[in-house]
């Protein structure tokens, strides 16, 4: 299993310790994030061992989903070394992620 | 559940690409408004319908609803927010639920209107267009919505029963939603309220915004003679393809499109059995 799950406390030494992160903000109760779940497991098997890849529940992270000014989800941020520096907001095709992916690896 | 058609829309031209998906053995889900929502609905008289002069908006409405619930069509009330295709599946979002469908037909009207300045700028940002998928992230916060029917209003409900503060501006005409790396605030025909979310709930999303890629031309959807977009299994019927916004021509490109549509469907099933 390539995804990860991700919790507040654990969550900034695992995006500090990966070059490239890619985390998907979520609910349960939010319809286009049901969409956008296969995707981002596809995404997750795919890039296993180069980047990682993660979900955040917004109901049981709140501070997570604030910290990221999260106001919208789906939310997908990328980071490199711990750092923000992209995020798609909504659903896309996988290309949209894939893409950002393959230019930071 | 999974369809071999969807329709996005149920007035003239997705009712009748409902019937004829089903004319041709095929399943198919309705998602629309409720019919009193269908600016056909305010229409006193009709009077060019072929055959069927001087009836009403809501009586024709009603009759040509019928014939497709008779025929077998199956209706959620709803408004579609993101339809993606993965592998040779179409999966459409509709407030908290999912569905699944080979082919789509987009008959959702026109939408009406531009887009606000700030809109597209602060979409995910605060600016948001399903309060029932990002209610939640608003909980004791100010929220402007910003109404365009009954549905509007009962969204509306909903954010004030999770605890949002709510600011409820019936149809206006201009906006314009300001902040710096958020919202903050939005003005609604000269009346300025702070807000952290601004829920922008129209009838009917623009098809780009529901269909990244979907080629347009003046804002209508490009077609070819089988109401064929460029997308691969979408097609597009009615009011959204271009005028004339007439009964007659809706219930006919209808027609074209739930045909073609239950075709494509058809074909991908027998291609799957192939394999």
């Amino acid at each position: 299993m390539a995804i990860n799950h991700l919790k507040t406390a654990e969550f900034d030494a695992a995006v500090d310790a990966a070059p490239l992160a890619m985390v998907d903000f979520w609910a349960s109760w939010c319809g286009p994030c049901k969409m956008l779940s296969p995707v981002v497991e596809a995404i997750a098997e795919q890039y296993a061992g180069k980047a990682l890849v993660g979900k955040v529940n917004v109901d049981e992270e709140p501070e997570l989903a604030a910290r990221f000014g999260v106001m919208s989800i789906p939310t997908v941020v990328f980071l490199k070394d711990g750092r923000e520096f992209d995020r798609k907001v909504g659903v896309m095709p996988a290309e949209a992620f894939t893409s950002v992916l393959d230019e930071n690896l | 559940m999974s369809y071999d058609v969807l329709v996005i829309g149920g007035g003239p031209a997705g009712l009748s690409a409902a019937l004829n998906v089903r004319a041709r053995g095929r399943s198919v889900l309705v998602v629309s408004n409720p019919l009193e929502e269908n600016p056909l609905w305010r229409a006193e008289k009709v009077d060019n319908y072929l055959g069927l002069p001087g009836m009403s908006g809501p009586q024709l409405l009603t009759a040509l609803r019928r014939h497709a619930e008779e025929a077998g069509a199956e209706f959620c009330a709803g408004k579609v927010l993101n339809a993606v295709r993965m592998g040779d599946t179409w999966y459409v979002s509709i407030g908290s639920d999912m569905e699944n469908a080979k082919a789509l037909v987009l008959a959702a009207g026109v939408a009406r209107g531009k887009k606000f300045p700030g809109e597209a700028e602060f979409l995910g940002r605060g600016v948001s267009y399903c309060a029932t998928c990002d209610g939640m992230l608003y909980r004791g916060k100010p929220v402007a919505v910003l109404g365009y029917g009954d549905a509007a209003r009962r969204e509306a409900e909903f954010l004030q029963s999770i605890g949002c503060s709510v600011t409820y501006f019936d149809r206006p005409k201009h906006c314009a939603i300001t902040g710096g790396t958020q919202v903050e605030a939005v003005t609604c025909d000269g009346e300025t309220v702070p807000a952290a979310g601004v829920f922008l709930l129209r009838p009917t999303m623009a098809p780009t915004d529901l269909f990244p890629g979907l080629a347009v031309e003046n804002g209508y959807v490009t077609v070819d003679r089988r109401m064929a977009t460029n997308l691969p299994g979408l097609f597009a019927a009615g009011d959204c393809t271009g005028g004339p916004l007439q009964v007659s021509k809706a219930a006919g490109e209808g027609l074209v499109a739930g045909q073609s549509a239950a075709g494509y469907a058809a074909e991908l099933s027998r291609k799957t059995n192939l394999k």
